[in-house]
Parts: C-alpha cells; sequence; structure tokens
C-alpha cells in the first residue's frame, strides 16, 4: 500500500495537468461534502418574484459616494417590448454580505437604509444569486453544490459496485478454466451486447415516476454498474489466467494453500494496480450517463438536483440567450469529467511499465 | 523399513495439437526416509516433469502413468482435493527461481504466517513467533525484523532461504527441490547447499534434490539418478556413480565437469544435445551421441534400473 502510494505521489508532482486534476476534484468533493454550509440557500429554497434573476452585482459604494463592505440590493423586474425582464436595483437599502450566518459560509444581512433615503414600502427583499437565479427564484450556485452530491457520487460508486462483480466473475472464470470460464464468459458477452443507454431509458420509462428521488438514485447506479463489469471482467479473467503460470501461485498451491485463498489473496491483487486506473478512467463514464438521463427527464427529478437535470434548464438556444447562467452546471460537469481523465491517463502512464522508458 | 517414496514405471506425457508427447518414459526410484536423491540430467530429459509429477503441479492436459506411492498411499490417481492433503505437510516444493517464486505484494511474515496457519492450528501470535524461528533457521539475519521485508527488498539468496523456510514449515515427510541453486550464484549456491545440508541433519529430511550439475548434488545427495531422454540411465549410491560410473552418460556428464577428475587439455564434452521428446531416437535413446554404440544400441532399448538401482546400458563403462 505503501508503495502504491508513493507512485501516486510522484505521479502528482511530475505530471502538472494530473496534480491541478487531483486539486480540482479534492476541491469538488469536499464542495459536496460540506454543501450545506457553503451554498447560501437550501436547494429548494424558492423565491418567485426573483424568477430569472442574473448573477447578483455586489456593490462597493453607496448612492452617497461612501465605501462599504461589500453588498448587493434587492431587485425587481418588469417586462420590456419583446416581452423580455428588464432587472432594477432597489437603491433605497442595502444588504451586507456577511460570512457565517445562520449556519451558512456566506449570507446577507438585515437591510440598511440608505442615508437620505426611505425604504420602499413593502421592504423589498434581498437575495444573493452569486451565479444567477432559476424559474422559480432558486439560487444556481446552491442548486450546483447539492446537484454534486448526486452527480460526483455516483460514479465512484458505481464503479466500485461495478468493479467489484468484475473482480468476482473474471477471477473465478480465469481461476477455475474449463466450463466455468466458458459459461460466464458468454455470460459477459450477453450483457456487453446490450445497448445500455437504451435500456436504461426502457427501464426508466416502464417504471413508477413517482419514486423518490434517493430511489432513483440506487436504481440508476445498479443499472449502470450491472452493465458495466462484462468488459472489465474479460480483461480481468485474461490477466488472471496469465498469472496461473506464474512461479508465486505455483509455488502457493505446492504448499498446500486453498484454491480460494490463492485467488484472493495471491492472484487478484496483483490486478490492483491496473483496476484503480480501470475504475478512475471509467467514472466519467458513470457521471456522464447519470447527466443524460438527467438531462431527458429520466433520472434525479425536481426538486432534487444533479447537474444533469440542472442543465435541462440550458436546453434550448432561446433560453440560454436570456439566461446564460443556466449553462455553468455544464462547466461544473466539464471540469469534472476532464479531470478524472486527466487524472487516470497519469495513473495509466504511471502503472504502465510500457511507458517508462 | 519400508521406503516412503515408492516410484514404479512413473510415465508423465503432456497432450499437444500435434499428440502426446512423452517427457517422463517408466522411471522407476526408491527412496528411504531420511536420504537424499540427487535426480540429475541435461534440460529436457524429464526432470522437472517428474518434479512436477510428485506434487501433483502438471499442467492440465497431462497424463500420468505408473505409479508413485508416498508412504503407501498413491499419487497418480489423487483428486486435486486429495492433492491439497498432500502437498506442504506431506509433499512440498522448492523452486528454481527464488525471484519469481514468492508474491511480489506479500511480506516475508505474511508468507510464512499464511503457510503455518494453513497447516497447523496456530494463533497470529503463535505464527508469527513460529515463522521468526523458520527464518532463524535458514540462517537469514535479523529474523524478526525480516518478517516485515518485502521480496523486492531481499538478494536471490535470501529469498532462496524464505522458499526454504516456507517449504519447510508444514512439515513435510518429502521435500523436492526443483534446481534450487540454479538461478544463484556460485557463492551464494554453496551457502543454500550448506544450508540444505545442515537441515537436513537437522530434521532428518528427506529430499529429492533435481540439478543439471554433478558438482552440486555431489554435496548433498546419497543416491543419484541420471536422467537421460526421459528414462533413467544410471541409479545407485552417490559414491558409486561420482567415482566410478558405468553409463557412458554419466561418464560423459562427469568428464565435462571441471575438477572431478584428473585430465590435461581442453575439457570434455559430449557431442549433440538431448533429443526432443517428439522423435526419442530408436533403440537405446543415447546412442547418437555415445562413443561406444553399436547396432545392438541402435536396435533395442537397455533393461532400465529397477528401484534397487543399475545401469540401463549394453556396454557398461568398466564392463569386459
Amino acid at each position: 500500500m505503501n508503495r502504491a502510494v508513493l507512485r501516486f505521489r510522484s505521479v502528482l508532482s511530475s505530471n502538472t495537468p494530473a496534480r491541478i486534476s487531483f486539486w480540482v476534484l479534492a476541491a469538488l468533493y469536499l464542495a459536496a461534502i460540506f454543501a450545506p454550509w457553503l451554498a447560501p440557500y437550501a436547494g429548494d429554497d424558492d423565491a418567485r418574484a426573483c424568477s430569472w434573476a442574473p448573477p447578483s452585482e455586489i456593490h462597493l459604494r453607496e448612492a452617497d459616494g461612501s465605501w462599504h463592505l461589500p453588498f448587493v440590493r434587492a431587485v425587481s423586474y418588469t417586462f420590456d417590448d419583446d416581452a423580455r425582464r428588464v432587472w432594477t436595483e432597489d437603491s433605497t437599502c442595502r444588504f451586507p454580505l456577511r460570512l457565517f450566518r445562520d449556519g451558512h459560509l456566506v449570507g446577507l444581512g438585515e437591510a440598511i437604509a440608505t442615508p437620505g433615503r426611505r425604504v420602499s414600502d413593502p421592504s423589498p427583499a434581498g437575495r444573493l444569486y452569486l451565479l444567477g437565479a432559476d424559474a422559480r427564484g432558486r439560487d444556481l450556485l446552491s442548486r450546483i453544490l447539492y446537484g454534486s452530491r448526486v452527480s460526483l457520487t455516483i460514479g465512484v460508486v458505481g464503479v466500485a459496485i461495478s468493479t467489484l462483480i468484475a473482480l468476482v466473475v473474471g477471477g473465478i472464470a480465469g481461476f477455475a478454466g474449463g466450463w466455468v470460464d466458458g459459461a460466464l464468459m458468454r455470460l459477459c458477452e450477453v450483457v456487453m451486447l446490450v445497448p445500455a443507454f437504451y435500456l436504461l431509458m426502457l427501464l426508466r420509462a416502464a417504471l413508477p415516476l413517482d419514486w423518490d428521488s434517493r430511489v432513483v438514485y440506487f436504481y440508476i447506479i445498479l443499472i449502470l454498474s450491472f452493465l458495466g463489469w462484462a468488459g472489465l471482467a474479460r480483461i480481468l479473467r485474461g490477466m488472471i489466467q496469465s498469472l496461473r503460470q506464474s512461479d508465486f501461485l505455483a509455488a502457493s498451491r505446492a504448499l498446500g494453500l486453498s484454491p480460494w485463498r490463492i485467488l484472493w489473496r495471491h492472484a487478484l491483487p496483483q490486478t490492483f494496480g491496473f483496476l484503480s486506473v480501470q475504475a478512475t478512467l471509467s467514472i466519467p463514464g458513470y457521471i456522464v450517463a447519470e447527466s443524460g438521463l438527467s438531462l431527458l427527464g429520466l433520472g434525479i427529478q425536481d426538486p432534487q438536483t444533479s447537474w444533469g437535470n440542472l442543465l435541462e434548464e440550458a436546453m434550448s438556444i432561446a433560453e440560454i440567450r436570456l439566461h446564460p447562467w443556466t449553462l455553468l452546471p455544464g462547466l461544473f460537469l466539464f471540469a469534472a469529467v476532464l479531470s478524472w481523465n486527466l487524472l487516470g491517463d497519469a495513473l495509466r502512464d504511471a502503472f504502465d511499465p510500457r511507458s517508462l522508458s | 523399513m519400508s521406503a516412503l517414496l515408492a516410484v514404479d514405471r512413473l510415465g508423465v506425457s503432456f497432450a499437444t495439437p500435434e499428440g502426446p508427447l512423452q517427457a517422463v518414459d517408466g522411471i522407476s526410484l526408491s527412496l528411504e526416509r531420511g536420504s537424499v536423491l540427487g535426480l540429475v540430467g541435461e534440460s529436457g530429459c524429464g526432470k522437472s516433469a517428474t518434479a512436477s509429477a510428485l506434487c501433483g503441479l502438471l499442467p492440465s492436459g497431462a497424463r500420468t502413468t505408473g505409479s508413485a506411492r508416498l508412504s503407501e498411499r498413491e499419487l497418480t490417481s489423487l483428486s486435486e482435493r486429495g492433492w491439497r492433503s498432500v502437498r506442504g505437510r506431506r509433499i512440498s516444493m522448492v523452486f528454481q527461481d527464488p525471484m519469481s517464486s514468492l508474491n511480489p505484494l506479500l511480506s516475508v511474515g505474511e508468507h510464512l504466517v499464511e503457510t503455518l496457519r494453513t497447516h497447523h492450528d496456530l494463533s497470529g501470535i503463535a505464527a508469527r513467533t513460529a515463522a521468526v524461528d523458520w527464518l532463524r533457521r535458514v540462517g537469514l539475519p535479523d529474523p524478526a525484523a525480516r518478517l516485515a521485508s518485502y521480496p523486492h527488498e531481499l538478494s536471490g539468496g535470501m529469498r532462496q532461504r524464505v522458499m526454504i523456510a516456507l517449504a519447510l514449515c508444514p512439515g513435510p515427510d518429502l521435500l523436492v527441490a526443483d534446481e534450487p541453486t540454479t538461478a544463484l550464484d556460485v557463492t551464494i549456491q554453496a551457502q543454500i547447499l550448506e544450508l540444505l545440508a545442515s537441515l537436513r541433519r537437522e530434521l532428518g529430511m528427506t529430499m529429492i534434490f533435481i540439478t543439471h550439475d554433478l558438482g552440486v548434488v555431489e554435496r548433498v545427495a546419497d543416491r543419484i539418478a541420471v536422467m537421460y531422454a526421459g528414462r533413467i540411465a544410471e541409479e545407485g549410491p552417490a559414491e558409486r556413480i561420482l567415482v566410478s560410473p558405468r553409463h557412458p552418460y554419466t561418464r560423459g556428464l562427469l568428464d565435462s565437469v571441471p575438477g572431478f577428475r584428473p585430465r590435461t587439455g581442453r575439457l570434455p564434452s559430449i557431442p549433440g544435445a538431448v533429443p526432443s521428446p517428439r522423435d526419442w531416437p530408436s533403440g537405446c535413446r543415447f546412442h547418437p551421441r555415445c562413443p561406444h554404440a553399436d547396432d545392438t544400441c541402435r536396435n533395442g532399448a537397455p533393461d532400465v534400473p529397477g528401484p534397487e538401482g543399475g545401469v540401463a546400458c549394453f556396454h557398461p563403462v568398466g564392463a569386459p
């Protein structure tokens, strides 16, 4: 284990893209863990008056020219002739940004009246939209943070499950040989023949729509991983087969160890270097598959969020022109997928003896 | 006293796409408890196939004929499950290449503890104590600290010591050492041979020592069986074989080892190479390379030695 950690560290120190990717991923996963604290609002905290509010402007200067700590103003909209929203700031009061407010990292303080102005009636409600709002006035940043919990974990959990299945099936097939091997490999081929995405759509359409999002989450993971193990199992079976010729497996047989012990303790661990690379490289596929499903409305449903179903709002060019910030979840998706791929590539280079030249 | 191991006309053939390949063709051996048999021969003469057959490590597709009995228990008909009760605690094996015979991911201690606990009812702590004890017995310096070492941190000689400890810790009746010194430096070879000899004295070990090097076998074996082309050419007490070899092949082998017999000029060698099992020569299999071969040798095979020893030759060296 120690050697693997050392090797990983040397990969990070010698490969700049991999190092950046590692820290990007670390930041994203930490943000997912601390989402309730980092997010200014709860994921479903809506404000209809702020429908499609653009990202808040942060001011430092009051109307009378005095300087203050960063603050935002309440906003309201009217429609222009083309039925587009025109936003105006209410300059009668300011809402100062406060750290560590009500259990959140950032929040807004009480309204402070601008000197010489009367606060309008009814008093305006200030909302902090660092990345803009959606149709119901929910904060996009908060929703991205909550959504990352689904999008980022689905890959890791899915890969863990499919790797485990592949280990068991590939290990047994490669080690046992004979008809066991034949039967398991035919099973793999059948699974590989199934067009995964269409099966997912079919199953989702056949299953009840009113399922709780947590159930849907586990269901997506299960389906993805039960479809993803077959290719890996076939590679593992080949590796175990070639390992069977190795001297130390013959030696452990000659010492009277049981076949199970030889398989689990001596043969399969030899493949863990390869597996860690393979797992890292297949995580992005799961993330993208979940996003694709949710984008099509087959996965996580509103009010629960994932990066995929947040992007649903950016599906038409008209929406993107009016509310460009709805594309931002895609940027997070892009960063996560690219980072996992770069990290996986670097790990593969590090573990592949042919690339050591 | 009956023999610990009695091998009777044992044959091993491998299935190949071109048909069966007879690697071992009817060898008979007998091994008393506490004795060491040296099995000698060039590469490809069937030594390792014999060793694999005795440990049940033949690849699937290999067939054995004849019989091999360990304390009256027939080995050739054992199932894989039956072999598991034999391997380790009855017959154990030391392999040729200590570089590849240890799992690179497990420490020395993990190897030993695993094998000890497979064969003896030991707690983890007792197994560690026993492991340290075994490492001390095989002469590894600082045995307690070595438990945490990984194979790549040890030299070839140290690894072979660990392999010997592993093979002996189940307490086997018979140890099969398949060229245990071949992959080592000459100086290390001598140390490993000395270790095996002293362990043999200490534990009263019964051993089959397989090698191609007569200079090595001289130091450990009581009896020597010389194999050629899947058959035993000559078998007998070590001293007799080394001092007055009767088979021309044994003679040739001894002549080609520097320092065995007084000589002048070039070191002699046996012309030609071991024939392939795919086409053994007719008659005596050694005749194409034999200086004394005549029509008798070309037409008929000499009787192979039985368990009591002898020579398979129509014209033994030293005979009138």
